[in-house]
């Protein structure tokens, strides 16, 4: 496990599992019972945009390189946090088991967060618990499945070529 | 959990809005952004909000899909008391043709060309937050020629993307002369790109570890004939609308936001600047090589469509800086890395050598390999951050690549910058917060 990057180290919060630096770029690994506190904890700590948020399905990736006391999961909710102030971006990690989708909103603590959680749920099928209107918002609203998982197939029509026999 | 027990569990069910009473004062209170944390510590009790009206005397009218002033297909779910706008939803969807899960199937060499047609008026922008993505993961370096390269092309795709909107908006607000003049404009940068990329859109230029090809000979006449006629357009534009009594009263004081508002809502781009917080990623964030050349952030004061409008007037004006500085010190060199791994052999070598053929043929075919790992490079687009989160499991696609939209953001701000409003008025909002709904439903 790499050291506390000093975002990590400023805050001193719990919930905070690892924290690790990649490229420069600084990832706080968090525990999902205490994700909420430690967002509205970096949220006064004058990270005032929620830049990004989007969630990742490891299923054919499991063995993907996590620090230590992180038990990895197979989707990941990803929260990218930014500070005008500070000029800083943070990324949050969480890992959400396939058994129990579900992640608490981050809506009352950035209302700019509510198309992207809706897109992670129409595209992953991870419910933001409280949300305020959680409803699918790409697919159409009686589409079956969610297609950015990796065992939704993508659905290709073959290619048919010009005098090939065809189907059999 | 099974589709049917996640589908039973949401509230998902038809995107409609939902009766009046079911709205309650605190989502009231959020859209009106009385819940967020304001400048003085001031907090507003959601029963205090002056909001009245009867669910019998309100009508909803659906703005849209294929409305001519929605710029695309977006649709827009008004409530209306007379003309008054109440609450809005946008409902997107109607372009996804998932090109997040396309991406997985693409190798890293193919990827740029399914990028390239998401935000399909500043394609440049698209390629280029994805080969910056890649580059970091590999860890490549690309040389400086390409890096100014990609920044005299970017910016030229920021004035003709600007323009394209200055036409789109003057369509909105019946002034035909802008659109014609903006197509006009936007036709010599189009050209430019024509004889660079061979594609006047949808380029595929920018790739991982540089860019496809050189400028061609005699690049330097034909960039500055563009950037010495186009702020002389824009000064033209400058005097015919923005000192013009109609086009003032359809603007001044329409869509308000507030800065707390617009950041709560992580509204980027011109939106967030018109609202006066100096944010610009080229100059708060500096990549490729922004913090060489010398440009000011246009800032708003009011955050209203006017003042939305002058940024965007004023950034034409801006990149054209930035262009003229790209071509008086654009370094010689290779315009792409000599990295063996990414970057295919000459096509002179290929006649001559076997193994320079089968290099050329395993890079187009499969590709190169891309260690394991996840990284977000954010750049500004002309409508905003335009971010990419790449994670590569150490094959020769990405295992995910995510692309976030400036535009799919933006339209959060609209119920806020509707309501209130007349519906005469939501046409020259929707128009200044200047969605492209390739880039919304991707």
């Amino acid at each position: 496990m790499s050291a506390a990057g000093p975002i990590a180290a400023e805050l001193a919060v719990e919930g905070i599992v690892a924290s690790s630096g990649v490229l420069g770029q600084e990832v706080l690994h968090l525990d999902r019972e205490r994700y909420l506190d430690v967002v509205a904890t970096l949220r006064d700590a004058a990270f005032d945009m929620c830049a990004d948020l989007c969630a990742v399905d490891y299923l054919h990736h499991l063995d993907r390189s996590l620090p230590e006391a992180v038990t990895p999961e197979r989707f990941e909710v990803v929260v990218n946090l930014l500070s005008l102030a500070r000029q800083l971006r943070v990324r949050l990690r969480v890992q959400v088991p396939e058994s129990d989708p579900v992640v608490p909103t981050l809506f009352p603590l950035y209302p700019g967060s509510e198309n992207m959680e809706r897109e992670a749920y129409d595209l992953f099928g991870i419910r933001f618990e409280g949300h305020p209107d959680h409803t699918r918002i790409l697919m159409p609203d009686d589409w079956e499945g969610h297609p950015l998982r990796k065992d939704y197939s993508v659905g290709r029509v073959p290619v048919q070529f010009k005098e090939a026999p065809g189907p059999r | 959990m099974t589709d049917e027990e996640l589908v039973a569990e949401t509230s998902e069910g038809l995107q409609e809005l939902q009766d009046l009473d079911e709205t309650s004062p605190e989502e009231l209170a959020i859209e009106q952004g009385t819940s967020l944390r304001l400048a003085e510590g001031l907090v507003l009790d959601p029963g205090d909000m002056d909001v009245e009206f009867g669910a019998d005397e309100t009508m909803i009218i659906n703005m849209g899909p294929q409305h001519p002033s929605t710029h695309g297909v977006l649709r827009i779910m008004l409530e209306l008391e007379g003309e008054t706008v109440l609450r809005s939803k946008p409902i997107i969807g109607y372009l996804h043709t998932g090109m997040e899960k396309t991406g997985e199937q693409l190798t890293y060499v193919q990827g740029a060309t399914n990028v390239t047609r998401m935000d399909y008026l500043s394609p440049l922008h698209n390629e280029l937050v994805y080969a910056l993505a890649t580059e970091a993961l590999l860890g490549i370096e690309v040389p400086r020629r390409a890096t100014w390269i990609r920044m005299l092309m970017t910016e030229l795709n920021r004035i003709s993307s600007h323009v394209m909107w200055m036409a789109t908006n003057g369509m909105d607000l019946a002034s035909t002369s802008m659109m014609i003049y903006g197509f006009r404009d936007r036709e010599m940068v189009l050209s430019f790109f024509e004889k660079t990329t061979g594609l006047r859109m949808n380029h595929d230029y920018i790739r991982p570890g540089g860019v496809a090809a050189d400028l061609p000979d005699g690049w330097e006449d034909d960039v500055m004939a563009i950037v010495e006629t186009i702020p002389g357009r824009v000064d033209e534009y400058d005097e015919m609308l923005t000192g013009q009594p109609i086009f003032k009263q359809r603007t001044e004081g329409v869509g308000l936001i507030s800065p707390e508002l617009a950041v709560a809502m992580s509204a980027t781009g011109p939106i967030l600047r018109a609202s006066g917080v100096a944010w610009d990623l080229r100059r708060s964030m500096p990549y490729l090589a922004y913090d060489e050349v010398d440009f000011d952030v246009i800032v708003g004061t009011v955050g209203d469509t006017y003042d939305r409008y002058a940024v965007r007037l004023n950034e034409i004006r801006e990149s054209c800086k930035i262009v003229r500085q790209c071509v008086e010190k654009m370094p010689r060199g290779d315009y792409r890395t000599q990295d063996k791994k990414v970057t295919p052999p000459p096509r002179a070598r290929i006649d001559e050598s076997m193994e320079a053929l089968i290099h050329h043929f395993k890079i187009f075919t499969r590709g190169f390999e891309v260690p394991a790992g996840e990284v977000y490079v954010a750049i500004e687009s002309p409508r905003g951050e335009l971010g990419c989160y790449m994670v590569a499991d150490g094959s020769n696609k990405p295992y995910r690549m995510h692309i976030r939209g400036p535009s799919f953001v933006n339209l959060q701000s609209l119920p806020p910058l509707l309501r209130g409003g007349l519906i005469a008025d939501a046409i020259a909002v929707i128009s200044s917060v200047d969605p492209v709904m390739g880039e919304v439903d991707r």
